[in-house]
C-alpha cells in the first residue's frame, strides 16, 4: 500500500507541497490562507516544524479539538481519584466525559474513589436565569453528606459559568471553611475559553498552584523523605500506563512520591512539593506546574518518553543522571533486565512491520512521543500533527521526524482524509472520531489516545503490548476483505 | 517479570501480577492516606441501608450519574436523518467533539458535525462572525445539501439569534440564498437529548413547510395518502427504521421516513468513507406536509413536532416505543386504520412466532423482578413488555422523564397484575437507583451501559438495553420494534437469565445438579 521506498526526500516534499496546495484550492480563500500555516512539510535542519499551532480553530472546518473543560476535568484534574470533580453546568459535557477516558485507578467505586462517576450541578434554565452559585453550595453540601470519604471537591466550570457571572470562587471558599479547612477547588475552565484543551490543562495547573499548594506552604512531609523521591508528573494511567512507568522507576532505586494524576491521590498533590526531580511525560499538559514547582520550590524537572525501548533506555539514564552512581547502576539494570523481552518482541513483530508507513495525529505529546517506538519496530511515521500541541511541541517534535515529514497542525476532517488517500499510510494513529472514517477507506486504524481500550504502551511491559496491537491492525484479515470485490 | 514476547499480556491480566499488586499496595499504603479499611468497609455497609437511601433520594441540588444527555446530543441525531445534511453546532467546539465521540462509541461508525468554534471574542460580541465563516466553509468543504444549525448553551446564554445570523450570513454569501439551512435553538440547560431532537425536527419542518425563511410561499397542505414516520431519538435506530420499512412494504403502506439515520450509521466499509449516505430527501421532507397522518413511535420524543404536524391538519398518533406483543399490536393497528391496509398474513405469523417464544420460554421469566432505566419512552415500552412475559418492572427510572411519564408509568403499573408493586421514578439518577437496588432488591437490571457499574456495586445482572451501549458491540443493528424486534428483546433478557442460572450452579462437587443441559 505504501509508496514505493525509493521515493526520494525531493520526490515526498514535491507530492507533500502539491497535496497541500490541492486541499487548500477547496477552501474558501481566507480560510485558505489561514489553514496554509498549519500545513507543511519538515525540513531537515529547521528549529521547528514550519508551521502555526495553538490558534483559533476555524468556524465549520470539522476541528478535532475539544474544549477547555475537556483539558481540564477530562484531562488534568478527572483522575484525581479521591476528590470529587463537579462538572459545574449543564448535564451533557460531564456526560459525554463520563468514564471515557481510562484512567485507571485502584479504589472503592462511590465511597472513597470517584474517578469513573459523573456529578454535575445539571444546570436547568432557573439557574442560568439566578445564578448557580447557591446550588453549588448545595451540591457540595449533599456530596460531603452522601460521600464522607471524599477528600476533596473540584468545581470544574462548563460555558453558562463564566457567562452568568457566578463567584465560584466564593462559593469554594465559604464551604472550604464551613467544612474544616477541606480543599475545594474551583477552576475556571469554561469551554469558550482558549482555542482548545490546551487553556484548561494551564487552568488547572494553576488551580493546584493557587488551591492546593499554597496551603501546603510551611508544612513538613508527612512521610520520611529520601534522596531518591521523585513525581511522575504528566501521565494519565490510560489503560495503566502511570504504573508500568513506576515499576521502572522503582526498579532502578528511585521512590515515586506521586502520581500526576493518573490513579492519582489528593496526599500525592500535596506530597509532591518535597520531590527531589518531577519527571515529567506530558509536557503539554504539565510543564506549567513543573516550572511553578521548579521555581518555588527548586525541584529540578526532566522530560522523559516512555514509548519503546530505544527510548525508554534514553530516558531511564537522563532521569538517573540527575542522581548518584547507586541510581545510574540501577537504570543499567533495569535496561539490561528487560532487554531480552525486547529482543524478543522485536524479532516477532519487526519482521511483520518492517517498512510499514504510519500518519499519527493525536493531542499534544504522543505525535512526536511514539515515533521512537515504531522506528523500533522498523516502521516509519511519514505524517504527524497535534490537536492542540504550541510551538515548543513542535520544536522538540523535530528531534524525532524525518526530513518530508508532512506536517499538519489542527487538521480538519476534511484535509485528514485527503492526506490518507493521497499518503496511503499502512497504519493511522488518531481519535475516536477518525477512527471508522478511515477504517470504512480499508486503513487501519489504531486510537492513540485510548490505545482502542488496549494498554499500557507505556515502559517495557507496555512496548510488548504496543508492538502487538500495531500488529493485530495492520495484519488483520479483514482488510484483505474490504478491499476485494470478489462478485460478479 | 511475567511479561513475555509470547504470551503478551495487556491490561487486563498484567496488573494483577505479583510484581504490581506488590507495588500498587505500597503506593497506597505509603503515599495515599488511604481511608482505613474498617472504615471504608463501614461506610460502604451504610451506602446499602435504607437510612442511606433516604437521604440520598432528599437530594436537591446534587445530580450523580444521570442517565439523560443534553439538547444538542439530539439535535445532531435528527439532523444526521436528512440526506447529505452537514449538522452544524453553533457555540463552543469541545460540544461537538463530545457529540462525535458519544455517538461513535455506540454506533461504532464515523459521525459528521461541524462547530461554528466560538470563543472569548465570540462571547463578547456574539458569534455572527463564527456563524458566517463556518456555513461558507462547511458549505464549501463538505459539499452538503442541507445544513441544520443547532446551539450549545454558551451561544444560548448570551442568545445568538439564528434565525437573524442565517439571514445575515446568506446576504454576506457564506451560501446560496436558496440553500436549506433550518434551525432550532437547543440549550443544553432545558429537557434533554430528547428535547433537542424534538426541537431540530420541527425546525426542519417550519423551514420546508413553513417557506423556507422567507425565500418562497409557504406549502399548502394538499392531503394525500401517505403516512409519515418518526422514530425519536433511539439506540436502535439502525435496526428498527429498517425493520419499520419492511414491515410498511409488507402491508403496503405509502410511507416517509422523517430522519431516517439508519445508513448514515451503518455504512459499509468498501474501501469508501461516506460522509452521508441515505436519508429523508429533502424533497420527502417537503412534501411531508401532505401526508395523510404522522405517526411517532415516541411521544417525549415529538411533543412540540407532533403539535406542529398536527397544526397542519394531519392526525398525529404517538406511541411510546412499543415493544413485544400488544405494543405492536397496538401500533400495526393504528396503521392498518390509519391506511386502510390490512395486515398481511406474513405479519400476523410473525406475531404468532414471537407469541410462541413467549409460550415456550415464559416459565423462566414468569415472575422474574426487573429494574429499568432509560428515556421515557424506552421505560414505558420495555415495562408494557415485561409484564407481558409475566415479570415485574419493579423499578423504572427515567431521569429525563417528567410527572407526565410518570402518570403514565403509573396507568401502565395500573393495567396489568405483574404492576401491583411497581413503581416510577421520575428525575432520578442512577445513584437513586443503586439505593433502590440495596433496598429492595431485583432480579435484573435494564439499562445502558453505565449500569455495569451498578450491576459491579449490587450484584444484579445487567442486561444492556438503551443508549449508549458502548461495550457491546453491533446490537444497535437489531430492531426492538415490530414482532421480530420483540424476539430480539426476548432472546437478550433470556440469554442473561440461563447464563445467571448457569454460572449461579456451575460450582463444581457442590451444585453438579441444577447445572442443566436442557432448559
Amino acid at each position: 500500500m505504501s509508496l514505493a521506498i525509493s521515493e526520494s526526500i525531493e520526490d515526498i516534499k514535491a507530492r507533500n507541497k502539491d497535496l497541500i496546495d490541492e486541499v487548500l484550492e477547496v477552501y474558501p480563500d481566507k480560510t485558505a490562507k489561514r489553514r496554509a500555516k498549519h500545513l507543511g512539510t519538515f525540513e531537515e535542519g529547521k528549529p521547528d516544524c514550519g508551521v502555526k499551532s495553538n490558534v483559533k480553530s476555524i468556524p465549520g472546518v470539522m476541528t478535532i479539538r475539544g474544549c477547555a473543560y475537556a483539558g481540564s476535568k477530562g484531562v488534568v484534574w478527572g483522575p484525581i481519584k479521591d476528590m470529587v470533580h463537579i462538572s459545574h453546568g449543564p448535564v451533557g459535557c460531564g456526560q459525554y466525559s463520563w468514564a471515557a477516558r481510562r484512567n485507571y485507578y485502584i479504589g472503592t467505586t462511590g465511597i472513597d474513589s470517584f474517578v469513573t462517576m459523573q456529578f454535575t450541578s445539571d444546570f436547568q434554565e432557573k439557574d442560568i436565569v439566578f445564578g448557580g452559585d447557591k446550588k453549588l453550595a448545595k451540591v457540595m453540601d449533599e456530596i460531603v453528606e452522601l460521600f464522607p470519604l471524599n477528600k476533596g471537591i473540584t468545581v470544574q466550570s462548563e460555558c453558562p459559568i463564566g457567562l452568568i457571572g457566578d463567584d465560584i470562587e466564593a462559593v469554594s471558599k465559604a464551604k472550604s471553611k464551613q467544612y474544616g479547612g477541606k480543599t475545594i477547588v474551583p477552576v475556571r475552565c469554561e469551554g469558550f475559553r482558549g482555542v482548545s484543551q490546551s487553556l484548561g490543562h494551564h487552568i488547572a495547573n494553576d488551580a493546584v498552584r493557587d488551591w492546593v499548594f499554597d496551603k501546603q506552604d510551611g508544612k513538613p512531609a508527612k512521610f520520611e523523605q529520601t534522596d531518591y523521591d521523585v513525581a511522575i508528573i504528566g501521565d494519565y494511567n490510560i489503560g495503566g500506563d502511570a504504573w508500568s512507568s513506576r515499576i521502572l522507576l522503582e526498579e532502578m532505586g528511585l521512590r515515586v512520591i506521586a502520581q500526576w494524576s493518573g490513579d492519582g491521590s489528593i496526599a500525592e498533590l500535596e506530597a509532591t512539593p518535597k520531590a527531589k526531580l518531577n519527571v515529567l511525560h506530558c509536557y503539554r499538559s504539565m510543564n506549567y506546574i513543573s516550572r511553578h514547582m521548579e521555581e518555588k520550590y527548586g525541584i529540578p524537572w526532566v522530560e522523559y518518553n516512555f514509548f519503546g525501548p530505544s527510548k525508554i533506555a534514553e530516558s531511564l539514564r537522563k532521569i538517573a543522571s540527575h542522581f548518584d552512581d547507586k541510581i545510574k547502576d540501577g537504570a543499567e539494570r533495569v535496561i539490561a533486565k528487560y532487554q531480552p523481552l525486547m529482543d524478543g518482541v522485536i524479532k516477532r513483530y519487526r519482521s511483520r512491520l518492517e517498512g510499514k508507513k504510519v500518519m499519527l495525529f493525536v493531542g499534544g505529546l504522543r505525535p512526536r512521543h511514539v515515533i521512537g517506538a515504531y522506528e523500533d519496530l522498523g516502521m516509519e511515521v511519514v505524517g504527524t500533527g497535534y490537536e492542540f500541541g504550541h510551538n515548543d511541541d513542535y520544536q522538540r517534535t523535530t528531534h524525532y521526524i524525518k526530513d518530508g515529514t508532512l506536517i499538519y497542525d489542527d487538521v480538519t476532517g476534511y484535509e485528514f482524509e485527503k492526506f490518507v488517500e493521497k499518503v496511503q499510510p499502512d497504519l493511522v494513529g488518531s481519535g475516536i472520531k477518525e477512527k471508522y472514517v478511515f477504517q470504512k477507506m480499508g486503513v487501519p486504524f489504531r486510537q492513540m489516545h485510548s490505545w482502542d481500550y488496549s494498554g499500557p504502551y507505556h515502559g517495557y511491559d507496555g512496548f510488548a503490548i504496543f508492538a502487538r496491537d500495531m500488529d493485530m491492525a495492520i495484519n488483520a484479515p479483514v482488510w484483505n476483505l474490504s478491499k476485494a470485490d470478489p462478485l460478479p | 517479570m511475567t511479561q513475555s514476547a509470547e504470551h503478551i499480556l495487556d491490561h487486563v491480566d498484567l496488573f494483577r501480577q505479583p510484581e504490581y499488586k506488590e507495588m500498587l499496595e505500597n503506593k497506597r499504603k505509603n503515599f495515599e492516606e488511604p481511608v482505613p479499611d474498617a472504615e471504608r468497609d463501614q461506610v460502604r455497609e451504610w451506602t446499602k441501608t435504607w437510612e442511606y437511601r433516604e437521604k440520598n433520594f432528599s437530594r436537591e441540588a446534587l445530580t450523580v450519574n444521570p442517565a439523560k444527555a443534553c439538547q444538542p446530543l439530539g439535535a445532531v441525531f435528527a439532523a444526521v436523518g436528512f440526506e447529505s445534511t452537514l449538522p452544524f453546532v453553533h457555540g463552543s467546539q469541545g460540544c461537538v467533539a463530545y457529540y462525535r465521540s458519544h455517538f461513535s462509541r455506540h454506533f461504532k461508525e464515523p459521525s459528521s458535525c461541524v462547530s461554528s468554534s466560538m470563543t472569548e471574542d465570540a462571547a463578547v460580541f456574539g458569534g455572527l462572525k463564527n456563524m458566517i465563516d463556518g456555513l461558507a466553509n462547511a458549505h464549501a468543504l463538505y459539499k452538503p445539501k442541507m445544513i441544520s444549525v443547532s446551539t450549545t448553551c454558551m451561544a444560548e446564554v448570551i442568545g445568538d439569534d439564528l434565525n437573524a445570523f442565517i439571514k445575515n450570513a446568506k446576504e454576506e454569501g457564506s451560501v446560496p440564498k436558496d440553500f436549506d439551512v433550518p434551525y432550532a435553538h437547543t440549550p443544553a440547560f432545558v429537557g434533554s437529548h430528547i428535547t433537542g431532537y424534538d426541537n431540530v425536527m420541527k425546525g426542519i419542518f417550519e423551514h420546508f413547510w413553513g417557506g423556507k425563511a422567507g425565500t418562497e410561499a409557504p406549502l399548502v397542505r394538499q392531503p394525500n395518502e401517505k403516512i409519515n414516520f418518526i422514530g425519536g431519538f433511539d439506540g436502535y435506530t439502525v435496526g428498527n427504521l429498517r425493520e419499520i420499512k419492511r414491515i410498511f412494504e409488507l402491508m403496503d403502506v405509502d410511507y416517509t421516513i422523517l430522519s431516517d439515520n439508519s445508513d448514515v450509521w451503518d455504512t459499509p466499509a468498501d474501501g469508501q468513507f461516506r460522509m452521508y449516505d441515505g436519508g429523508t430527501t429533502l424533497e420527502d421532507a417537503a412534501n411531508a406536509i401532505h401526508a395523510k397522518a404522522t405517526l411517532s413511535m415516541q411521544a417525549f420524543c415529538s411533543e412540540k413536532t407532533g403539535e406542529y404536524i398536527a397544526g397542519t391538519g394531519q392526525e398525529v398518533v404517538s406511541f411510546n416505543h412499543p415493544v413485544g406483543v400488544a405494543g405492536t399490536d397496538k401500533f400495526l393497528r393504528e396503521v392498518a386504520r390509519i391506511t386502510g391496509k390490512s395486515v398481511p398474513e406474513a405479519l400476523r405469523k410473525e406475531r404468532g412466532r414471537l407469541i410462541d417464544a413467549i409460550a415456550d420460554s415464559s416459565a423462566h421469566i414468569h415472575g422474574k423482578r426487573f429494574a429499568i432505566y432509560g428515556d421515557p419512552d424506552l421505560t414505558l415500552g420495555l415495562a408494557g413488555f415485561l409484564m407481558e412475559l409475566g415479570a415485574e418492572p419493579v423499578h423504572v427510572l427515567s431521569t429525563n422523564g417528567g410527572k407526565a411519564w410518570e402518570a403514565e408509568m403509573d396507568k401502565l403499573f395500573a393495567s396489568s397484575p405483574f404492576g401491583k408493586n411497581c413503581h416510577a421514578y421520575a428525575g432520578k439518577d442512577l445513584w437513586h437507583m443503586r439505593s433502590l437496588l440495596f433496598t429492595e432488591p431485583v432480579d435484573f437490571l435494564i439499562g445502558n451501559t453505565y449500569g455495569k457499574y451498578l450491576e459491579r456495586d449490587t450484584g444484579t445482572p445487567l442486561i444492556r438495553i438503551g443508549f449508549p451501549v458502548f461495550d457491546r458491540h453491533h446490537h444497535h443493528r437489531y430492531p426492538v420494534w415490530g414482532y421480530q424486534g420483540g424476539l430480539n428483546v426476548l432472546v437478550w433478557i433470556l440469554d442473561k437469565i440461563f447464563d445467571v442460572l448457569d454460572q449461579n450452579t456451575i460450582v463444581a462437587s457442590k451444585t453438579d445438579y441444577s447445572y442443566d443441559i436442557i432448559r
